[in-house]
């Protein structure tokens, strides 16, 4: 995943007007602006409101109603935590706590610790958790010593190689 | 020469697991022995515990190898795997698995089989067909197939299928629209992710066959935004059947036209429920709607609407294929047919199991799962996702059947069974189920609004022993409020999590209070 750019007018123009004529064009422009920018600006508000011709207070529920969009670009690694029931059963908690002895606060962006942890609840990935996402790729067996190579910057495919220990036993 | 098949999972949750390093280094190997290999991306066979399953193509059937890392692969190549060599790591012929053997997989039929994007290999394992027969009935007759087979909403409700088919069939718009629910939220649930990235094409057949049945052309598949890898899956399938004229203005030549958006959801639990769904996909805030007047008469954008999940329209194209009453003939009691399972949580041996409704939860815990992976004894199950029951241990013997459980105050949900060891706090679970409930609340009735937020503070003057028997009275009045006067499931279950765990673990709330000096 490449650096998202930085919050340009022109370039968000294009991309609501390349998706206005789909039906319920909000969230996939939404998305769009995010996927391309990392955050959603508050300049994005008037314009999609303008370009839909809806209300801006109508764009702006809908942009403040979902926990995928950002107001600020992240400024670390956002580690996306399974904190769902399955991954409970398995002890996501203990790597909350965690998480905590590098001074990182679970849903706190504020800290600049290199990386952030975020609540999601489930991944789909309940058999083999605890789970993450991080940079779009699922994290499955996460533990401490892997979560703390996550946090120092290791790559996600380092950290999923190294979940490679055999779990249960054959059928 | 000839080409060695050799299947590693592309699944997300093999992928989660090392499967891309396992394929990046099976082609390295290879390449160095100079031996000619085909690696097929397949979906996964559900023995997640297995994960990365690799299986490889031989005369004597499919070998598989599991759990294989990048320091096996070198091993299996001196020990000949190409051709089924032994191995520490060999399983045999996957199909003769005993937990392969005792499915009944008509809906998993070909996840983890195929490869999930070639449109010629689902056709060579009977895809399409159907469509094919749909193509040859009345819209009444697929209709009538669907009611017949019995087969019921597999996304918690079990609503039967072919009546709110009927409904949508029956209802006169210029515009109708098929929407598939893949906003699996609950946790303990991920057969629609397995079967997106699994077998596409097939809830593509599904929804084209409804779309032929009641006259709508065009259709939804809201997938939630934490399932990137079967968002990607659904857009590139749904691109290889417009190519193949499966989907267009033309289904399968037939002149009737039908076409399918795959759209994103942006991280709200409480677009699962159909109606919030409509707004999302509108592109509102994604906030209940109330009830009447159905989707099925208005609504996305107002007009007829068929809001599926994606188990219930994976169903249909066999139900059209083999007939309503093969599919009719499994299952028990109002229950027909089979339901995928997906068996997590602090369990040995996860993954997902599809069979006929009647099995006993504790046949799939025990014997399919193996009990819990940390050894201890299993204290409480969660069936049916965050707003299921919780269920003690004795409990286990209740046959899967939405009326069974329905009749001991627990619920089926989308199949999802959490298991939790000895070590869980029940309390802290009840505690959980509001919080989650207010986190995830859309905000539109008070009852879900309001009470979660008052549930999850009585239940910790509960834990701390603040006026126990008083707010356990509250705690009491505030379910019976939430369960009768919520706008929906959401609201109106979250209490079921909560009274299954103070029914059933009573001990859990009455600890001794922990004192301020031992904090």
């Amino acid at each position: 995943m490449g650096l998202p750019a930085h919050w340009d007018d022109g370039h968000a123009q294009a991309i609501v007007e390349k998706l206005k004529h789909l039906d319920g064009a909000t969230l996939p422009i939404l998305h769009a602006l995010q996927d391309a920018f990392g955050y959603v600006d508050a300049a994005a508000v008037p314009m999609i409101a303008q370009t839909l011709n809806l209300s801006r207070a109508e764009v702006q529920g809908t942009l403040s109603f979902y926990h995928d969009f950002k107001a600020k670009p992240a400024m670390d690694r956002v580690i996306r935590l399974c904190r769902a029931e399955a991954c409970q059963a398995q002890g996501c908690e203990s790597l909350v706590e965690h998480a905590r002895r590098h001074g990182i606060a679970v849903d706190d962006h504020a800290a600049a610790a290199g990386a952030s942890l975020e609540t999601v609840y489930c991944l789909g990935n309940c058999a083999l958790g605890p789970a993450a996402m991080v940079e779009g790729e699922l994290v499955g067996r996460l533990d401490a010593v892997r979560l703390s190579a996550l946090i120092e910057g290791a790559s996600v495919e380092d950290v999923i190689a190294m979940a490679q220990e055999p779990v249960g036993e054959p059928a | 020469m000839s080409v060695v098949r050799i299947f590693v999972p592309g699944d997300a949750a093999a992928l989660s697991v090392g499967a891309n390093g396992v394929a990046a280094a099976i082609a390295r190997e290879a390449a160095a022995r100079g031996i000619a290999v085909e690696i097929v991306r397949n979906g996964s066979r559900g023995m997640l515990w297995l994960e990365p399953l690799v299986e490889v193509e031989t005369a004597a059937g499919r070998i598989g190898y599991g759990p294989v890392a990048v320091r096996d692969v070198a091993g299996l190549f001196e020990a000949g795997f190409v051709n089924g060599g032994a191995h520490r790591l060999a399983l045999g012929r996957i199909d003769d698995l005993d937990w392969m053997k005792r499915q009944q997989r008509l809906t998993f039929a070909r996840v983890g089989v195929t490869d999930p994007l070639s449109l010629e290999d689902y056709k060579a394992h009977g895809g399409l067909k159907g469509l094919e027969a749909a193509l040859r009935l009345s819209g009444a007759a697929v209709v009538e197939a669907v009611r017949a087979s019995g087969l019921r909403g597999r996304g918690g409700a079990g609503f039967p299928t072919g009546i709110k088919w009927k409904t949508v069939l029956d209802a006169e718009a210029e515009q109708k629209y098929i929407v598939c629910n893949a906003d699996e939220g609950d946790s303990g649930t991920f057969a629609d992710r397995m079967l997106m990235e699994g077998d596409p094409f097939l809830l593509i057949e599904g929804m084209a066959i409804a779309g032929l049945a009641v006259g709508a052309t065009k259709g939804f598949i809201y997938i939630r935004s934490e399932y990137p890898h079967a968002f990607k899956a659904m857009e590139r399938a749904i691109a290889v059947a417009e190519k193949a004229e499966v989907l267009g203005a033309s289904v399968l030549g037939s002149g009737k036209a039908f076409t399918l958006e795959a759209r994103l959801g942006a991280g709200a639990y409480i677009c699962g429920e159909e109606t919030s769904l409509l707004e999302s996909l509108e592109g509102k805030r994604g906030v209940v709607r109330a009830k009447p007047p159905l989707p099925a008469l208005k609504g996305l954008f107002g007009k007829p609407t068929i809001v599926n999940n994606v188990l219930s329209l994976a169903a249909v194209p066999f139900i059209l294929a083999e007939g309503a009453e093969v599919y009719a003939a499994c299952g028990i009691g109002r229950s027909r047919g089979t339901l995928p399972v997906q068996l997590g949580g602090n369990i040995k041996r996860g993954g997902l199991i599809e069979l006929a409704f009647g099995v006993s939860l504790r046949t799939l815990i025990e014997d399919f799962g193996g009990g819990t992976r940390s050894g201890r004894p299993i204290r409480a199950v969660q069936v049916g996702g965050p707003l299921g029951a919780y269920l003690p241990a004795p409990q286990l013997d209740i046959p899967l059947d939405y009326e069974a459980l329905a009749g001991i105050k627990a619920m089926l949900g989308h199949g999802g069974i959490v298991v939790f060891d000895d070590t869980v706090d029940m309390a802290k679970q009840a505690k959980f189920a509001f919080e989650f409930c207010a986190k995830e609340s859309c905000g539109k009735c008070t009852p879900c609004r309001i009470g979660a937020v008052r549930g999850a503070e009585t239940v910790q003057r509960i834990i701390d022993g603040t006026e126990r028997e008083k707010n356990l009275g509250v705690l009491d009045d505030l379910n019976q409020l939430m369960t009768d006067a919520s706008l929906c499931a959401m609201g109106g279950l979250t209490p079921m999590p909560v009274m299954s765990a103070l029914r059933h673990f009573p001990e859990d709330f009455q600890r001794p209070a922990m004192s301020v000096a031992a904090e």
